[in-house]
């Protein structure tokens, strides 16, 4: 990624939104970042990370967001301008290093990035964590498009320095993950000297320690800042106005609603009418801006995503100035005219602002509409989400969902966050069946572990990747192996960040910024913990299924811990070299005269393993196949067949 | 418009497919190309466990001078469908066509899970033509696959379907804007090949 320090001010670059998140923090004179990947805010980290020896920039994939936050925070300390960058749950893990760092300040600009996933694309929660703003009394920025978001998050930083607090900037998947043109603006070559200084009086913010207390004191100092962002905020560049002097109907928007209140107002040729405020600083607002904006309009219709969170606050500044700003009429998620869950879009927000001002929205001729559903209904069969063929989780669930049926007493896994989440879809036989948040699957085994005076029995086993082991999957083991709790971990390796893009972790012996690193070893620290261990290779079926058979035997043995170690399918060390060349042999394989009732295709589900309806026999498709062999040793037949392949090294 | 023959403004495309075909690359190598001619361009998409042989989407928008669109494509506003897979044609439709929308389509199918398994049909390509033809103004079917695998890699298709489609389209981008689009996104070693399979896209799609 060139472009990005590119120094060419005034160019055009086509930038991701984290890209241009990225380019914005370069063109602020970034020092430090550190992040958690996570989608959709992975880019950020990756892209700057890049750059990092030609930018001079330190960057880090931290072990969690938690510790993100504070290895960005101590740049901040010793006067090296910082980002932390994390998708919406990231925001929640470091909540509570957040609450202190309000209080202690920062001194260096210090961003903090969370980019949500309103739809959850790619989370299991849809969290609008915009509340923390407010329950931590920090300044909040929205960002609406790919082009001003270069600029937000340089005037960010700027304000972070100017009144040494962590500024909170969000994002969303329709944000971080859209692309769009970016004008450069120049990159300083910033001369940096990192020094901490601790030695003045206590509420000193440059000279003192960095320490939530004296905590009354702190607490007046924040809420001082506060007040000078509120007046900062009055002419705030990006806080911008679109329609007529006086509407009859204000809509106030955040984030990329901005975008779809826009187009929405467009597509309906409705600019007489209705005006558009557009925010990116949504606590503290603007007073002024919004007592200016407000008197007119007798209807204010409010546009976000996630909950009710500008509504609420517009809500309580129009009671507080009812003299000044008279009666309004409210449209938003509140009363119903947005929905309360899920994505919106043009559509969504152009149907609710027509049936508001009385106008009709027909984007599709109604005849076209239902013939294109028909024809969708008819004969567009759904793409379900499956593992990639050679995906080591596959053999592995199989080999868990085989243990739990024969072992018969009930048992479940207890799941966690990663591509083996689809391990409660029929991808991954189901097994799991409680999910929540990373490293909650071995906490809540922890718990269910101990539940044997309850005439508990049936077994309980949790699941782990390895890069969730070191989030927060470690103080949930260390926990289960103190209490001695009748657990037994599945620790899925396959030796790297797979589902985010392969982003290295503690156990890797690379870096960020792939230069060598430390690896520390899982097996050593469970070891260490006190745990009884186990290794092996999942595509090892009988293996894997007699080593899940003993540990589940064993009763009131305390913590047994099996490591599933095969790198992703898709990793760079793997792609495109099989072990195996892998057939089925149509001379051996019955078909549906087995009595398997396709058993390979039917159950087994890898998309590399196909069932020929003419021939009415399974077939291997040798494009997608990756060769791991595993199909090989399920069929009852014998007619899937392998043969060894030899790579040069 | 923008003198390259934008037939509207904003003009919407939608790449689809599956996961893994290559419409993430392809939707930036059409957005890089339309940005070096000074137009305004948007990508909108998603990814992260969606590529895990799901149904994709790129939705790219191309103006002369308008910022501020949304990154997707309100409904039924599609000027062009270009499809790595036919059935996600019929898909996208749903949403975003109209009568006057037009498409080019690689007749290659990659089947669900559900067809794999057994368990579900997919379409006979009569029946999805008759789908596609009765939901659209126009469209152009082409072996593309086949002709990335002559060139030496199935993936080729989706920088094929980028010449077919600039042909169809009529936008005026050559092989060196290609070319410029592409320099710094591959490995050197993929530039000629990938150059090629847009050559051979733009001919077979009669340019």
């Amino acid at each position: 990624m060139k472009e990005l320090i590119e120094d060419c001010p005034g160019k055009r670059a086509l930038f991701l939104g984290n890209e241009a998140i990225a380019r914005g923090a370069l063109e602020a004179g970034l020092g430090v970042a550190a992040s958690y990947p996570g989608t959709p805010a992975s880019e950020i980290l990756e892209s700057l990370a890049l750059v990092a020896s030609e930018a001079n920039l330190y960057t880090e994939w931290s072990v969690n967001e938690k510790v993100a936050m504070e290895v960005a925070a101590a740049a901040s300390f010793a006067g090296i301008r910082s980002l932390a960058a994390m998708k919406q749950n990231g925001l929640h893990v470091g909540s509570d290093f957040l609450l202190h760092l309000a209080l202690s300040g920062v001194r260096a600009g210090m961003v903090l990035v969370f980019a949500e996933d309103p739809g959850a694309h790619s989370s299991v929660n849809e969290a609008d964590s915009r509340y923390f703003s407010k329950m931590l009394e920090l300044p909040l920025f929205e960002l609406s498009d790919v082009e001003s978001a270069k600029e937000v998050i340089k005037l960010a930083f700027e304000i972070s320095e100017a009144f040494k607090i962590p500024v909170l900037v969000r994002s969303v998947t329709r944000l971080s993950h859209a692309s769009g043109v970016v004008e450069l603006g120049p990159l300083p070559k910033p001369r940096r000297n990192a020094v901490f200084r601790h030695e003045g009086f206590i509420l000193d913010p440059d000279l003192g320690a960095m320490i939530s207390a004296p905590v009354p004191l702190k607490r007046m100092l924040l809420q001082e800042k506060l007040a000078g962002l509120k007046a900062r905020f009055e002419e705030f560049p990006l806080n911008r106005y679109f329609g007529p002097d006086k509407p009859e109907t204000l809509l106030v928007a955040s984030s990329v609603a901005v975008l779809y209140a826009f187009e929405a107002i467009e597509r309906l040729s409705a600019w007489d009418k209705a005006g558009l405020l557009a925010l990116t600083t949504t606590y503290p607002l603007p007073e002024g801006l919004l007592k200016a904006h407000l008197k007119a309009p007798g209807r204010v219709f409010i546009v976000e995503e996630g909950v009710s969170f500008l509504e609420q606050s517009l809500k309580a500044f129009v009671a507080e100035h009812h003299g000044e700003l008279g009666q309004k009429r409210f449209l938003g998620k509140d009363e119903g005219t947005l929905p309360g869950v899920g994505e919106l879009n043009v559509d969504v927000v152009a149907e609710a602002l027509a049936g508001a001002l009385g106008l009709s929205y027909e984007p599709v001729p109604k005849a076209y509409a239902s013939k294109a559903a028909e024809a969708t209904l008819m004969h567009a069969p759904q793409r379900e989400l499956a593992f990639c063929p050679g995906c080591p989780h596959r053999a592995s669930f199989f080999s868990v969902a085989k243990a739990l049926a024969l072992d018969g007493r009930g048992g479940f896994v207890c799941g966690d966050i990663g591509c083996y989440t689809l391990a409660m879809l029929p991808a991954g036989f189901q097994v799991i069946k409680t999910l929540h948040a990373m490293g909650s699957g071995t906490g809540l085994g922890s718990g269910f572990g101990k539940l044997g005076r309850f005439g508990f029995d049936q077994r309980t086993l949790s699941v782990m990747g390895d890069s969730t082991f070191f989030h927060t999957g470690l103080p949930a083991l260390i926990n289960a192996v103190h209490n001695r709790s009748d657990l037994l971990l599945v620790i899925l390796d396959n030796q790297g960040t797979a589902m985010t893009g392969f982003q290295p972790h503690p156990g890797l012996a690379f870096d960020a910024e792939g230069k060598g690193a430390m690896a520390v070893d899982i097996e050593g620290v469970c070891l260490a913990i006190g745990a009884k261990v186990f290794v092996a290779d999942p595509f090892e079926l009988q293996e894997t299924e007699r080593l899940l058979l003993g540990m589940m035997g064993e009763k009131g043995e305390g913590v047994r811990v099996l490591i599933l170690k095969q790198p992703c399918a898709l990793s760079p060390q793997r792609k495109g070299k099989g072990a195996y060349e892998v057939a089925v042999d149509e001379a051996v394989c019955l078909g549906e005269a087995c009595g398997c009732n396709r058993f390979c295709t039917r159950v087994f589900r890898c998309p590399a393993l196909f069932w020929d309806k003419n021939a009415k026999k399974a077939r291997v498709d040798d494009v997608l196949c990756a060769g791991c062999g595993v199909c090989a040793q399920i069929c009852p037949s014998g007619a899937i067949q392998k043969k060894e392949l030899v790579w040069a090294a | 418009m923008g003198g390259i023959g934008l037939e509207k403004d904003p003009w919407n495309v939608i790449l689809t497919g599956v996961g893994g075909q290559g419409n993430v690359f392809a939707s930036r190598m059409l957005a890089k190309m339309l940005a070096a001619k000074g137009l305004w361009v948007t990508i909108g998409e998603t990814f992260g466990a969606t590529q895990r042989g799901g149904s994709v989407m790129s939705h790219v928008r191309v103006s002369v001078d308008r910022r501020l669109l949304s990154p997707q494509i309100p409904k039924g506003a599609a000027d062009w469908v270009v499809a790595l897979e036919p059935l996600e044609a019929l898909r996208v439709l749903e949403g975003f066509g109209s009568p006057e929308v037009r498409m080019v389509l690689n007749d290659r199918p990659v089947y669900p899970m559900g067809v794999i398994a057994g368990e579900m049909d997919y379409p006979t390509q009569e029946a999805l033509r008759a789908d596609l033809d009765a939901l659209s103004k126009e469209a152009f079917w082409l072996d593309l696959t086949g002709i990335a695998k002559a060139l030496g890699s199935p993936a080729l298709a989706s920088t094929a379907i980028l010449g077919a489609f600039v042909a169809k389209s009529g936008l005026s981008l050559t092989k060196e804007d290609a070319f410029l689009a592409l320099k710094d996104s591959i490995p050197e070693k993929k530039l000629a090949s990938n150059l090629e399979a847009f050559e051979a896209g733009r001919l077979a799609a009669g340019a």
